[in-house]
């Protein structure tokens, strides 16, 4: 395990080592990013302005997506996140009008922390897999963040927590770039390089071996749901610093497309396997198409289906190089 | 089970394979073998894993193509096609995993893809039922057409699985170690269905590596060692140690033989169980001196694995107290097993042992990142260079600690199972029957590597079906029954041969 060796998914063939989910999500980004480049030269997709663009728009999935990198690893699936995102939203944006970021964006982060503890407890405790445990959760959380102001939505006029969380530029770099980089630094060093990360893959490989093994499972589960969460909580308080506005809405169509660009970069539904740097590439990749369609003028709705149609192609081509079973 | 009048016609043979040489990314696996069948035979096949039998009955049916050789099927030619697996030629196989779908019946089990239907164009149920009937009729099963594949024992299993491949008319059928997971009462159902099968003609390749079924069972007896045949004869003229000579190139030196140790048995014992309770176990105890390996004997649910499992921390414990050293210990989880120093190597290492999509190293190490890791951080050298380490130990063959454990022969993988608990240096080591589908060279390494850490002071204590493990290995031997412990067997006061064994066994 030098390394280089640690790069490698367990369950690879041996040829495909350093690709840290295998080929198919760096041949696809460059593809589409190469279709769009020719085919919208004109429309403005090369312009940098255009490139921070899509790298902005693209901070909350990649971030969330890194969380549900997690879940998925350890043999779970986090549905709530669109909600958590909404929830972390209306809490952050509520406590920064009446009280300080000190104590809203702890706050906002809680919010994450308790909705990933009560799904992995539940989860755990109850025996009932997290797919559908979440599904509810999902309900009580959405249903919250609209109770919470009446379904009003919140202005945000603090400006350091504006610059900090999404609108501000550090040197060249936008600060959502920053926080993706960030956040996919953290998850890689936990997924790679430390007994947790290979706790989480030998839980979602096979639970069974892993508790004979003295894995305690049950704290490996509640803790991927935790990480999962907690990423959609800060991917709330991103949306709201981008926005200056928080409201109910925000992260509602997120979960299918954080989960498209998890699985698109290598993770394994079934657990066992993934890629933290792969979740990004996903990310970019749903990012640029989101891009590229709205140049190439689609109206919203048919930027939906053509959406819905990408992501079940891209994730068909990202499993079929997967190995079998 | 073939016909043994003198004037009997020599059989037809059925299938020829004549010089079939197979390689794999440049690797020459099969060096022109010859294999020859005989209508209503049953055809032993053996060797080690690795020695290339399953690569020629993949060439046989259909799933790889040879790269050389020819194959007939009574007298025609078979295309070096792959994938021709499907009703070409009449052969039909049932792998080591059976393929039935257990939330469907028998009967739709049996005709799934076939099923008759009505003028409709809807499936016939009555139909299908009888056909199915008719078919586990044939190999002689009764079991109900209409019973859920899941609520069946897996001996019921395989009659279905031999019954839905005999239904397509095929002519020669492949069983891959079919008694692997069968146990003595249920091999004779087997044995039964094969018998009435060759007397219609078919014949019966049987692969196993319970040798001592293969001289039972079968009428021939081919031996492959590393991609040819060393050894193909009627079994009547061949013995136990031919066959194992044609296996590993050598005859098996007694590794099976007990061999004298000293065991102070004066002192505190290492390991003391009293006691012990709980829905599958009425009140255990027994004590494991340090470097004493201690056998366990008993009938499938006599309790031997739950007992280990107890011990362990798997299943809960009602009453009693496991002491290690003298000190009470509070077992309740393989965490705590672990972290005392107590491990255990289970008895289904597919699904408690291994993570069969990660890496060799991943496995070995599964359960000792802590102890390669500082403040949480795994240290990558320290971990590959332990994981090496074992693997040189134990024989693993495997390309590197990358390679996915999946793809490693069924001993091989055991292996790991073994490295795995090695890690974290276990004072206490359970074995739960850890040569089951373990071919001999395994095996015999496997046995091995248990003599030497019982020499180093680990206490062992193995459960086993087979007895000549036992007889072996065991300084002492526990025979359990229905939850709890009838008799202690002392190599000091009688000899622990197999019969003796056998006999306390059975009751």
């Amino acid at each position: 395990m030098t390394s280089d060796a640690t790069d490698v998914e367990p369950g690879r063939p041996r040829n495909l080592r350093r690709l840290p989910s295998g080929a198919v999500v760096y041949v696809g980004f460059v593809a589409i990013f190469l279709f769009f480049a020719i085919t919208l030269r004109d429309s403005g997709f090369l312009t940098i302005e255009n490139q921070l663009n899509i790298l902005r728009q693209t901070a909350f999935v990649s971030v969330m997506a890194f969380g549900t990198t997690f879940a998925l690893s350890a043999g779970e699936i986090d549905l709530s996140i669109g909600s958590v995102v909404a929830l972390s939203a209306m809490v952050t944006a509520v406590l920064l009008r009446d009280a300080s970021p000190i104590v809203a964006v702890p706050a906002g982060l809680l919010v994450g922390v308790a909705v990933g503890l009560s799904n992995g407890l539940l989860t755990t405790r109850l025996r009932v897999p997290s797919f559908l445990i979440t599904l509810g959760t999902a309900g009580i959380v959405g249903g919250l963040s609209r109770w919470i102001t009446s379904l009003q939505p919140v202005p945000v006029q603090n400006d350091w927590y504006t610059f900090v969380f999404g609108s501000g530029n550090i040197g060249p770099f936008p600060t959502l770039f920053l926080w993706t980089i960030a956040v996919m630094l953290v998850a890689h060093v936990v997924y790679r390089k430390t007994t947790f990360g290979r706790r989480v893959l030998a839980t979602g490989g096979n639970r069974v071996a892993a508790r004979y093994s003295g894995v305690n499972t049950q704290r490996v589960r509640v803790m991927a749901l935790v990480i999962c969460s907690v990423t959609a909580s800060l991917a709330g308080m991103l949306y709201i610093g981008r926005l200056h506005s928080a409201r109910y809405t925000l992260g509602e169509t997120d979960l299918l497309t954080v989960i498209a660009a998890a699985v698109i970069g290598g993770t394994s539904m079934a657990g066992g396997r993934g890629s933290i740097v792969g979740a990004l590439l996903g990310s970019l990749v749903m990012g640029v198409l989101n891009n590229g369609l709205i140049l190439m003028g689609f109206s919203v709705t048919e930027q939906d289906i053509a959406r819905g149609v990408i992501i079940i192609v891209a994730v068909a081509v990202s499993l079929r190089e997967a190995p079998e079973g | 089970m073939t016909d043994a009048t003198v004037a009997a016609p020599a059989p037809p043979v059925v299938l020829a394979a004549r010089g079939i040489r197979k390689s794999f990314s440049g690797v020459e696996v099969l060096h022109g073998v010859d294999f020859t069948l005989l209508g209503g035979e049953v055809h032993g096949l053996v060797g080690q894993n690795g020695a290339g039998k399953s690569t020629l009955v993949k060439i046989i049916n259909g799933a790889y193509a040879a790269d050389s050789g020819e194959i007939e099927v009574r007298g025609e030619p078979l295309p070096r096609a792959e994938g021709r697996e499907r009703g070409r030629g009449g052969i039909a196989m049932v792998y080591q995993e059976f393929s039935l779908i257990p939330t469907m019946t028998v009967a739709q089990n049996v005709l799934l893809g076939r099923e008759p239907k009505g003028r409709t164009g809807l499936i016939d149920d009555g139909a299908t039922r009888r056909s199915a009937r008719a078919a586990l009729a044939r190999v002689g099963a009764e079991i109900d057409p209409d019973r859920l594949v899941e609520d069946l024992p897996v001996g019921s299993r395989q009659l279905v699985e031999i019954a839905k491949a005999m239904s397509q008319d095929a002519g020669i059928l492949i069983l891959d170690e079919p008694t692997a997971s069968l146990a003595a009462a249920e091999i004779h159902v087997l044995a039964d269905a094969i018998a009435r099968l060759t007397a219609e003609g078919i014949a019966v390749v049987f692969i196993s590596h319970h040798l001592n079924e293969i001289m039972e069972l079968c009428d021939r007896v081919t031996v492959l060692r590393d991609g040819n045949v060393t050894l193909s004869a009627p079994t009547a003229e061949v013995t136990l140690a031919t066959m194992i000579e044609g296996m590993l190139g050598q005859s098996l030196e007694s590794a099976l033989a007990y061999q004298p140790r000293a065991v102070d048995r004066s002192g505190a014992p290492l390991l003391r169980v009293s006691g012990l309770r709980n829905d599958r176990l009425h009140d255990v105890s027994f004590d494991l001196h340090a470097g004493e390996i201690l056998g366990i004997a008993g009938l499938l649910g006599s309790g031997k694995s739950e007992l280990l499992r107890a011990v362990f921390g798997i299943d809960a414990v009602e009453a009693g107290t496991i002491e290690l050293e003298g000190r009470r210990v509070d077992i309740g989880s393989p965490a705590r097993a672990l972290a005392v120093g107590v491990a255990l190597v289970p008895e289904d290492r597919g699904r408690a042992g291994l993570v069969r999509e990660h890496s060799v190293g991943d496995n070995i190490l599964m359960a000792a990142w802590s102890r390669y890791a500082r403040a949480g951080f795994v240290d990558d050298s320290a971990a590959k260079t332990a994981a090496e380490s074992l693997v040189g130990r134990l024989h693993i063959r495997t390309r590197g600690l990358r390679q996915t454990v999946k793809t490693l022969s069924g001993g091989n993988q055991q292996k790991v199972v073994v490295a795995k608990n090695l890690t974290v240096s276990p004072r206490v080591l359970l074995l739960d029957d850890p040569t089951v589908g373990v071919d001999i060279g395994s095996k015999r390494e496997i046995l091995m590597q248990v003599r030497e850490l019982a020499g180093a002071g680990t206490g062992v204590v193995l459960v086993s079906s087979e007895l000549e493990e036992l007889s072996g290995l065991a300084d002492r031997v526990l025979v359990m029954r229905a939850g709890t412990i009838r008799a202690v067997l002392d190599r000091a006061d009688a000899e622990l041969s197999q019969e003796v064994l056998s006999r306390a066994v059975q009751g």
